[in-house]
């Protein structure tokens, strides 16, 4: 941060803190208006919501979100209280550990850890617990099942989510986030420096096969065999309402928001664009470069899942194990061949 | 891998649809504001000319829901023609519709021997209570206006007198 120098530590630190806190809604409303409300309606061709807010009906989830909070807080006789409770908040701060790395701008980042990526790919599978334990503690058979379907599908596809980025780290020689901003900015392909060297270009095997895993993690619809909301009665979330579940929605969509602004860093050069590499015209322009590389890649996983339908279980299963793991092994080998050669 | 030009396709579709809704608008319509024309004979309520009706009381027998409720009484009118017998009509103490019953199915329309029942174009009248859906026959017969004219008649037809 910028004025790093000027506050003591905690405070700074309880500022990132209130940031992040108040980036996760936005970003999971923005996300929701934009695509679910307005993307999915118009590719139906309808207009999504009109009314609420007076313009195009912006005010729409923000009001969804009021009405959740009012609702009343029911929890099972036979769940399991504390358990119960406790579930949408792992997920939810699985979601927020997430947003530590994501870097914004040259010093724009809540902490730049120098295993940046690892961590956030380990953070990121800590919603299988609260998944898991929100099946568990819901007392519900149709809860359980679902949450065990989820947590088979999240482990499965967590594998090729790493494996596609181990290609990015080896091209980068880092796994720190900035690193790899840096790595792309700094890079020339083809003796042309101008606008580096975005790793989708070497990459773009590595980015279908991250896309795919980050559907899939999301439980965006290709992949929506755990939630499946109206045959399957939403799984794991079967017993949520009110807040509790406001927690879930939020989560999908913070996790969205921050896989998209994972890619967009690792693929895209996140917070880099040609014109500034240091000082504070990169701070200022760079969450507004990050931003519209997120809604790039947002768009792209919202496309796909508005417009394919779901996969059986065992399809499911069959695409990650004998399809994107293959690939994003040979991925692994030839980046690895590339690096050593040239 | 060939399901890629399928998928591809499919992309493509949506793809299009959001565009063409973007710039020329949605097939849906944003109802309290504008409404959709409708076809011209369009069944949206049943009205009903009392004059026409004579009690008969067919309508009510085949309506499949029994969702026609019909009373009425014997009067006794003056003859027609001087000296005659005076004549014994029908009259109508009750016509009622209940429309949280009717599936617009028409058949009273159909079966009505004396043209006292029409279709009318008119849908929007909902209520908050159920109770309230039950139309008596004046706020059947305010439907009147509502109905279209009849089609026109093919060229060389012959009008009935």
């Amino acid at each position: 941060m910028m004025f790093a120098l000027e506050i003591p530590y905690w405070q700074l630190t309880a500022l990132k803190t209130v940031i992040v806190l108040m980036i996760i809604p936005a970003a999971a409303v923005i996300l929701g208006y934009v695509f679910l409300l307005k993307m999915m309606a118009h590719m139906q061709s309808r207009m999504g919501p009109m009314e609420p807010g007076g313009y195009h009906g912006w005010f729409q989830l923000i009001g969804d979100g009021i009405k959740f909070i009012q609702k009343e807080d029911i929890i099972p006789a036979e769940a399991d209280r504390r358990v119960f409770a406790l579930a949408p908040l792992v997920v939810l701060i699985s979601t927020f550990l997430l947003y530590v790395v994501l870097p914004a701008g040259p010093r724009l980042a809540v902490q730049d850890l120098d295993v940046g990526i690892f961590y956030a790919l380990a953070v990121s599978s800590l919603g299988v617990i609260g998944v898991l334990m929100a099946g568990w503690a819901s007392a519900n058979k149709y809860a359980l099942l679902g949450s065990l379907r989820a947590a088979g599908q999240l482990i499965a596809y967590e594998l090729p989510l790493v494996l596609a980025v181990v290609g990015v780290v080896i091209q980068a020689n880092t796994m720190s986030l900035q690193g790899i901003v840096h790595a792309q900015a700094d890079g020339a392909i083809f003796g042309i420096s101008w606008i580096g060297n975005p790793f989708i270009l070497t990459q773009i095997v590595g980015f279908g096969v991250f896309l795919a895993a980050a559907q899939a993690e999301l439980t965006q619809t290709p992949f929506d065999m755990p939630v499946a909301e109206s045959e399957l009665v939403a799984g794991y979330m079967t017993e949520y309402s009110g807040f509790r579940f406001l927690f879930f929605f939020m989560a999908e969509f913070g996790t969205a928001f921050a896989l998209s602004a994972i890619a967009a860093t690792l693929y895209f050069g996140g917070w880099y664009q040609p014109f500034f590499k240091t000082g504070i015209m990169a701070d200022v322009l760079g969450p507004v470069v990050l931003g519209a590389k997120v809604m790039l890649i947002a768009f792209l996983i919202f496309w796909i899942r508005f417009t394919f339908p779901r996969f059986r279980e065992d399809q499911l299963q069959a695409f990650a194990w004998k399809f994107l793991i293959p690939v994003s092994l040979v991925n692994i080998m030839v980046t690895a061949v590339f690096k050593v050669v040239l | 891998m060939p399901e890629i030009p399928g998928l591809a396709k499919g992309l493509a579709v949506t793809f299009k649809t959001m565009i063409t809704t973007w710039t020329q608008g949605a097939v849906t319509v944003q109802y309290p504001h504008e409404k959709e024309d409708l076809a011209p004979r369009t069944r949206g309520v049943i009205a009903l000319k009392e004059e026409n009706c004579t009690v008969c009381m067919l309508c009510a027998r085949e309506c499949p829901d029994w969702c026609i409720y019909i009373e009425g009484h014997k009067e006794k009118r003056p003859p027609r023609r001087e000296g005659g017998k005076p004549r014994t009509v029908n009259a109508l103490d009750r016509f009622d519709i209940d429309y949280a019953l009717c599936m617009y199915c028409g058949i009273c329309v159909e079966v009505c021997p004396f043209d006292a029942l029409f279709w009318t174009p008119e849908y929007e009248y909902s209520e908050s209570s159920i109770a309230d859906l039950l139309h008596d026959k004046d706020r059947l017969g305010e439907w009147m206006v509502t109905v279209p004219d009849p089609p026109a008649l093919e060229a060389g037809a012959v009008k009935k007198k």
